[in-house]
């Protein structure tokens, strides 16, 4: 009966105004939310976790502000303004602050994080109540609940399905929480607007409004530039070349004398001690075949194991297949990078193919007497196949009698199975496996295997100029200290691919990985 | 009403928001992708059902006369020609050679246009094992009880994916968010199937073999399981857990292009009981497939038939007789527009066998109530030509086989899957739809009239549900339409002395298609194609130096 009492028209326009207000609300309060969660699980992985523990605080942190409601009174339309503006401005500014915090580093991440959510989330638990509030004096009860708990929850649909289809794809997150920080401050205007009847004094409410505006639309201006300053901090360095091409985002960064090389924010090589990494991953092998001729690259295109290989003066062919054109063309044209590899990549021994390697193989041929297969760690199903025996027996057929195998195998001491699933994968493709390490201090210790169909032989002399490599300290790469020790593992098969879930497992919680 | 016009009014401004992509506001705009609709020679096919041929322009005499290069043509061919006999010929009504393993082509990839792989075989199926290891995909002992197969034939990891309440789950049978009750009904149907796959007879004989012609003498009330559907079977097994009856149903939409509310509970049974195949090295309980599906292997046996053996393909039999000395078999070219006469002294039926009864006036009577309870499933297969390799989406990255639970489809399979490559690059999906859902010749009627575009608007709505670029992605739609793709093990399809009967097929007419097992299974064509092509070999006096059926 009280449900369907004629109102004037005025408190139905003020009911419906207001009720569109909790719609806008009920939107930004899950935003804030999603955005934290999305942000959390982006930055430190682990989507589960992040978005269960920073759902659980935010309900926690909004029944906490729900029952604060209590304690707010005075003028309830001048509060509801007050606080909207606070939500505006804390939760659209969440995304960009912890973001810059993560970056800068300033702080426990985690710390920052809950305290943000709980923050967001007892100012969002303060909206409803205050609403109802207001509205009690025109609705009866049991309307007022269905009426605002139902465009509540409509609002938070509304988001639900907007964030993961247009908003984080579109807008990403930074913008999203700036521009749902504006629906918040506009909320808070309108109502200034609409009840400008029962408030006295607003010239310093709507100043406050005004300001917090300003702020969050600068904030959404800037955005871009917010995130490229921390991605900077990020790679700590200047950054120094960044480009996206189809496979994988590029970025070269430098401090002083040291370059690094980041592919999809994994460290590539620091030019302090690549030497290392590459010495190792050519000359044990190579050194110990003085009538090698032809070698092939599989991978590498920073063109680094070029320049090793290039040192021996009988080598009179390099074949280097490597999938992305963006990566050799750089190391074959940037004045800094060429000066690192010593201008391997256009040296006139040298053919730079562009390829799938495993395509390329299929489709040709040819046989070398040395071949190194330098790819990425085995960290998806893809990447996996080209440590199974099947694309071992696939090199195998490129071998020429008596070549050579070198193979980058991860790290033997932070993914040890991993490693000797490798170790085991090429000996079940019929080869003769030697593995040996050697220390790079931006990796780590790191793992490679020569295999061949008859057994490696140990080099006698190395090529000169080498600054890590000594034919007396050699022995040494090929013993394992306990900690790193043969383990019996089963080779790394197509049907299975075995190798990716090790490697998961191995590298799971250990940054960095190459 | 306020409250309704309220809602309205947020409604309203809800679209009025809304971007284009957003479902319900606003009609896609992107136009389908082209692509043929492919129904083979169904139309010269259904000319038997009234149409009257020319008389014969031209007599050819062939002692052995396969007709149906299919699985079983094609097995009985190989078996022929393993044992050095050379006399024999191939017909098929279709252009090209394969049945339900043909396979197409295009510059991204091969892609099958029916069955996509095999089991690895059972150490009963020991025709499937040695014709694998001649044509050089086992590698090993083929009687050994973990043969080596060829690794660039094992299905690669991840094998499958089930899409449902929006995340990609690893393998096909639901557990993300199934509750623990259904996982726990689900472990016991398991067991429950495993204990069936371990159920000997007194000669030590399995039940539920592979072949069928190898199991063992059936307790009764495994026999009556032929008596109801697998439905009706797990209700009165006390089977209830939606999660596990979603599943058995995909299966038996899978391989007998029926629903399990139609299929006989034996059938369902046999499915889960009867494979016991294992490879070595690490290939456990996996599948051999390749891009163009089971294409390799047809490629493979017409390799090792011999070019002089071809089929001739697009020649029908539309007369069928037997005389004193053999078989005369009247047949239209379609090429030339001529009937043609084969006299042969015998003639392997690799053909569905209702095709037999058109052909056949003079059959007996009692075959011909052998063959009529047969019921054929149609299937219709898309291939979509793919610009690129479809976003991963959430959970388990891109698999061979891919499911989504709420989807009248079969899923799809990934052609460019057993490819060692890192970039994506574009792919071939293969896309299943055994129409199991209207009765089977109602999906007939459906396959013969309904265009393409409106088929490719189904199938692209359909993989939306998973991939919501798919229709951007997509560059061409091409479907293969298959009437009578299957016969339907329904109740009462497992009846020993029916098959005994068409076993022993007519005369110098002998049969040999999965028709005869009612399951449409490799091993199965498999088996009756050696079968005829042994028995010929026998009755000509020939010495086997083995029996393989």
């Amino acid at each position: 009966m009280t449900a369907s009492a004629p109102s004037t028209p005025s408190t139905t326009r003020t009911r419906h105004a207001l009720l569109a207000s909790v719609f806008v609300i009920a939107s930004c309060g899950l935003v804030y939310e999603l955005v934290a969660a999305a942000l959390a699980s982006y930055l430190l992985g682990d989507s589960i976790t992040q978005f269960s523990t920073v759902i659980g605080a935010y309900l926690f942190a909004m029944g906490l502000g729900s029952w604060l409601s209590r304690f707010v009174g005075g003028n309830l339309v001048r509060r509801f303004v007050e606080i909207e503006l606070a939500v505006g401005v804390v939760g659209g500014f969440t995304a960009a602050a912890l973001f810059l915090a993560f970056a800068a580093q300033a702080g426990p991440f985690r710390a920052l994080l809950y305290l943000a959510v709980l923050a967001v989330g007892v100012l969002v638990g303060l909206e409803i109540p205050l609403v109802m509030r207001i509205l009690k004096r025109e609705v009866a009860f049991k309307d007022l609940v269905s009426q605002v708990l139902a465009v509540d929850y409509l609002g938070a649909l509304a988001v639900s399905l907007l964030f993961p289809l247009l908003l984080a794809p579109w807008l990403g997150l930074m913008r999203t929480g700036l521009l749902f920080g504006l629906f918040n401050v506009g909320v808070a205007i309108f109502a200034l607007s609409l009840f400008r009847a029962q408030l006295v004094s607003v010239r310093g409410l709507r100043a406050t409004a005004a300001v917090c505006f300003a702020l969050l639309g600068g904030g959404l201006a800037l955005a871009g530039q917010v995130s490229d300053m921390a991605e900077s901090w990020i790679y700590a360095d200047k950054i120094i070349y960044a480009q996206n091409s189809p496979y994988q985002r590029i970025v070269v960064t430098r401090w002083r004398d040291d370059v690094r090389l980041f592919l999809n924010q994994n460290l590539q090589f620091s030019s302090k001690d690549e030497y290392r990494y590459h010495e190792a991953l050519i000359h044990p092998g190579l050194a110990a075949l003085p009538q090698a001729r032809r070698v092939l690259v599989l991978g590498g295109g920073d063109g680094l194991a070029v320049r090793e290989i290039l040192r021996y003066p009988q080598i009179t062919s390099v074949t280097l297949v490597d999938l992305d054109p963006a990566m050799t063309q750089i190391f074959s044209t940037a004045p800094l990078l060429r000066q690192l590899n010593d201008n391997a990549l256009n040296d006139k021994r040298v053919t730079v193919v562009n390829d799938d390697a495993a395509r390329w193989l299929e489709e040709h041929a040819d046989v070398f007497d040395f071949i190194v297969a330098d790819f990425p760690d085995p960290s998806n199903f893809s990447l996996g196949k080209l440590y199974s025996t099947g694309f071992y027996r696939l090199l195998q057929r490129h071998l020429a009698p008596g070549g050579r195998l070198a193979v980058q195998a991860t790290s033997p001491f932070y993914a040890r199975r991993s490693f000797w699933t490798i170790v085991a994968t090429l000996r079940a493709a019929g080869l003769q496996t030697s593995p040996y390490h050697a220390l790079v201090p931006s990796f780590g210790e790191w793992g490679y295997v020569l295999a061949g169909v008859e057994p490696a032989v140990p080099p006698a002399v190395y090529p000169p100029g080498l600054r890590f490599l000594t034919i007396e300290g050699t022995p040494d790469l090929f013993r394992f200290p306990a900690d790193m020790e043969y383990l019996p593992m089963e080779p790394n098969r197509l049907n299975e691919q075995s190798l990716v879930r090790i490697f998961e497992q191995e590298w799971h919680g250990v940054a960095g990985n190459h | 009403m306020r409250r309704r016009d309220f809602l309205k009014d947020m409604t309203a401004a809800t679209c009025g928001l809304s971007l284009p992509g957003l479902s319900g506001c606003a009609p896609d705009t992107k136009s389908l992708p082209p692509g043929s609709l492919d129904s083979g020679n169904a139309r010269l096919g259904h000319r038997l059902r009234h149409d009257e041929f020319p008389p014969p322009v031209e007599v050819i005499r062939a002692p052995v006369l396969i007709a149906g290069a299919g699985i079983a043509g094609l097995s009985a061919a190989w078996r022929l020609k393993r044992e050095g006999f050379d006399d024999f010929a191939l017909i098929e009504l279709e252009d090209t050679p394969g049945g339900n393993s043909r396979y197409g082509e295009n510059a991204i990839s091969r892609y099958p246009l029916a069955a996509h792989y095999l089991p690895l075989p059972n150490p009963e199926a020991r025709a499937v094992r040695a014709l694998l290891a001649d044509l050089g995909a086992l590698q090993s002992d083929p009687d050994a009880p973990e043969p080596v197969y060829d690794e660039r034939y094992l299905c690669h990891a991840p094998q499958e994916r089930l899409y449902r309440l929006g995340v990609w789950q690893e393998g096909l049978i639901p557990h993300l968010g199934v509750a623990r009750a259904e996982l726990d009904e689900q472990a016991r149907f398991f067991a429950r199937m495993e204990s069936l796959r371990a159920l000997r007879d007194k000669r030590g004989r399995r039940v539920f073999a592979l072949p069928l012609a190898y199991g063992g003498e059936a307790p009764e009330w495994v026999a009556g399981l032929d008596t109801l559907t697998m439905y009706d079977w797990m209700r009165q097994e006390g089977f209830n857990a939606p999660s596990l009856h979603w599943y058995v149903n995909y299966v038996c939409r899978d391989d007998y292009g029926t629903d399990y509310r139609h299929i006989s509970a034996w059938a369902g049974v046999h499915y889960f009981a009867c494979r016991i195949g294992r490879g070595g090295e690490g290939a456990n309980d996996s599948v051999l497939t390749a891009p163009e599906g089971n294409g390799w292997l047809v490629e493979r046996l017409l390799a090792f038939i011999g070019k002089a053996h071809a089929p001739r393909c697009g020649e029908m039999v539309h007369a069928l007789a037997q005389t004193p000395r053999g078989c005369r078999v009247d047949v239209w070219n379609e090429a030339r527009q001529v009937s043609l006469r084969y006299e042969a002294e015998h003639l392997v039926w690799a053909a569905p066998l209702f095709v037999l009864a058109h052909v056949a006036h003079e059959l007996p009577s009692e075959l011909s109530a052998a063959i009529a309870p047969l019921s054929y499933a149609p299937w219709l297969i898309a291939n979509l030509s793919l610009s690129e390799t479809p976003p991963p989406g959430a959970g388990l990255p891109l698999c061979w086989d891919n499911v989504l639970q709420d989807s009248p489809s079969l899923g799809y399979v990934t052609a460019t899957h057993q490819n060692i490559r890192v970039a994506g690059g574009p792919t071939v999906l293969t896309y299943y739809n055994a129409l199991s859902g209207i009765e089977p010749f109602q999906a007939r009627h459906m396959l013969l009239s309904k265009p393409h575009r409106l088929w490719a608007e189904e199938i692209l709505r359909d993989l939306a549900h998973a991939h919501r670029d798919i229709r951007e992605l997509t560059t061409r739609l091409d479907i293969q339409c298959h009437g009578h793709a299957m016969s339907r093990p329904l109740p009462g399809f497992n009846d020993p002395a029916r098959r005994r009967r068409l076993a022993d097929g007519w005369g110098r007419v002998r049969l040999a298609h999965a028709d005869l097992s009612g399951l449409s299974l490799f091993e199965e064509s498999n088996y009756w194609g050696v079968r005829a092509a042994e028995n010929i070999l026998t009755a000509q006096g020939a010495r086997l130096k083995e029996r393989l059926a």
